[in-house]
């Protein structure tokens, strides 16, 4: 193909237009070699990984890859490695977790993970919760159903008013607007900001004290302070999970609330919702256990 | 060098040179593409996998017409962070009613392939209309104005048919009571006992946006409250060789 030009030093392809030649400039060599050596690398990794359409399969490859096989061999090794303090999470008593310091530490680190992954979109990778939406603020020393790492676990493995779980926790305020007369509403929920704070009339509190004690205080109390047992929130502390000013209780009193949270039972094993329990716990709000 | 010498045929001919190189690609296309279609372990059958409903399909339309998939994928890939975080990987059989996927190639937002059942109804709702009220660092614009866009439904059978041309075994009777269906899964006070009889009891019938007739955002939310939801992994055993 190469053929000297007689009149030229260079050499040309042999190639020639109406007398125009074209010279023959070679590729590098160590360019060329390198191209050769990707060409060989091809053939050979399609031999050692799953690549050739045959008429079943395709070839599985020397190597025998598979993705599936290396992500459950991973996860295989990861819970292996974790499986003796996962273990001892899980069997422990939970009031006994916070007094084991690397058992405490290990629960409360594994409990952030599955805290972000889980649970902050509801209640705020802060664990801040959302007044406006009445996902409750964990950060607080303010519990609905409970605030001992018994109680916190319970909540986390049946969640609230779902329809998954038998063992959810379950109450249903009335909707009182159906109830309730327009007046005696505007009466109690001005009773209900003074327990409190300030009314908005107090010209109507002595009249609503009357109402609240009527319809609000078998669940509420009949000082407010709630009851745990059937999560009715304590009235009395200025801590409000959907809001205390007076068009926010008067929707509340009027419509009802009816905040669910899943059970996690399904989704977690139990040492991971044992380690939430545990950091939701530790945030800041968690109580003693009862004796 | 022999047929490399004969190279100055092709160069000089164009017409010649396009019928090889379109032969070259060919080859290449069949080699890659046609293998798909028919070696077992790329088509892997999966129990459960039904036909979106109505209100499902109409829910996708308006996933793809918002371009949610610019930023949320749909394929949980065989890597442990991945299905730690999302659950278990995707199967390709899980997207096998979708025309087209949404597998989706960027993650600004999370997957969503098994977003189904995460979160309650009200959460996707609030979150719609005001993600950054639920997570504040969230950089997803505002949805509100599906919940009050009302949908008549009356096209969604035209949709299932041209689903069906290209696939999709939507039955006789599915194509004929598609309206019915299509407002009966957003209205639990309806009869909606045929609805589960053409696409399985686990179907999710509720007012998902809690509101009055049939809207965008209930359509959405029940497309998204299924996704994922339909194959039950507690009695799939994955082959290893796939």
């Amino acid at each position: 193909m190469n053929k000297k030009d007689d009149d030229l030093d260079y050499e040309t392809t042999g190639h020639e237009w109406d007398g125009i030649k074209e010279y023959n400039k070679p590729l590098p060599r160590w360019w060329l070699w390198t191209f050769y050596a990707t060409i060989v690398w091809a053939v050979l990794y399609t031999i050692a990984y799953p690549a050739w359409p045959g008429i079943r399969e395709a070839t599985p490859g020397l190597l025998g890859y598979s993705t599936r096989a290396e992500v459950v061999d991973e996860i295989a090794r990861f819970e292996a490695a974790n499986s003796e303090i996962n273990a001892q999470l899980a069997s422990v008593e939970l009031t006994e977790i916070v007094n084991d310091p690397e058992l405490n530490q290990y629960a409360q680190n594994a409990g952030s993970a599955v805290f972000r992954s889980w649970c902050s979109q509801c209640h705020g990778s802060g664990a801040a919760g959302v007044q406006a939406s009445g996902y409750p603020n964990l950060l607080d020393d303010d519990w609905l159903w409970g605030g001992d790492i018994e109680a916190i676990h319970a909540t986390i493995a049946h969640g609230i008013r779902n329809e998954e779980d038998p063992d959810a926790r379950w109450s249903q305020m009335p909707a009182f607007g159906e109830i309730l007369a327009e007046e005696e509403i505007n009466q109690v929920v001005n009773y209900v900001m003074s327990l409190s704070g300030e009314p908005q009339d107090a010209s109507l509190v002595a009249a609503g004290e009357t109402v609240y004690l009527d319809n609000c205080a078998a669940c509420h109390m009949d000082d407010g302070t709630g009851d745990r047992w059937q999560g009715a929130p304590n009235l009395t502390d200025a801590i409000w999970l959907y809001g205390g000013d007076y068009d926010t209780i008067m929707e509340t009193v009027v419509y009802s609330r009816f905040g669910v949270m899943p059970p996690w039972t399904e989704r977690l094993s139990e040492a991971e919702i044992r380690a939430v329990a545990t950091y939701v716990h530790g945030l800041g709000g968690g109580e003693a256990p009862a004796e | 060098m022999g047929i490399l010498d004969k190279h100055k045929i092709i160069e000089t001919n164009a017409t010649l040179l396009l019928i090889f190189s379109f032969l070259v690609v060919t080859i290449g296309g069949l080699v890659q593409i046609v293998p798909l279609f028919y070696l077992e372990n790329t088509i892997e059958e999966v129990e459960g996998m039904r036909p979106y409903t109505p209100l499902e399909l109409a829910g996708r339309d308006i996933y793809v017409r918002e371009g949610c998939y610019v930023c949320h994928s749909q394929m949980i890939r065989p890597m442990r962070d991945e299905v730690e975080r999302y659950g278990h990987y995707s199967l390709a059989a899980e997207s096998m009613y979708d025309h087209p996927f949404q597998w989706g190639s960027k993650r600004t937002g999370p997957d969503l392939a098994r977003v189904g059942g995460r979160y309650s109804d009200d959460w996707h709702l609030d979150h719609l209309r005001d993600p950054q009220s639920v997570v504040p660092e969230s950089v997803m614009p505002k949805y509100g104005f599906l919940e009050a866009t009302l949908l008549e439904g009356e096209h969604i059978g035209d949709v299932m048919a041209t689903n069906s041309f290209v696939g999709v075994p939507y039955t006789e009777d599915m194509l004929a009571a598609a309206t019915t269906d299509f407002r009966a899964q957003a209205d639990p006070d309806s009869d909606f006992d045929g609805l589960l009889e053409r696409y399985g009891e686990n179907v999710n019938v509720r007012n998902f946006d809690g509101q009055p007739g049939v809207s965008e955002a209930d359509a959405l939310i029940a497309y998204l409250q299924m996704l994922g939801t339909l194959v039950d992994f507690s009695t799939f055993t994955p082959d290893a060789s796939r």
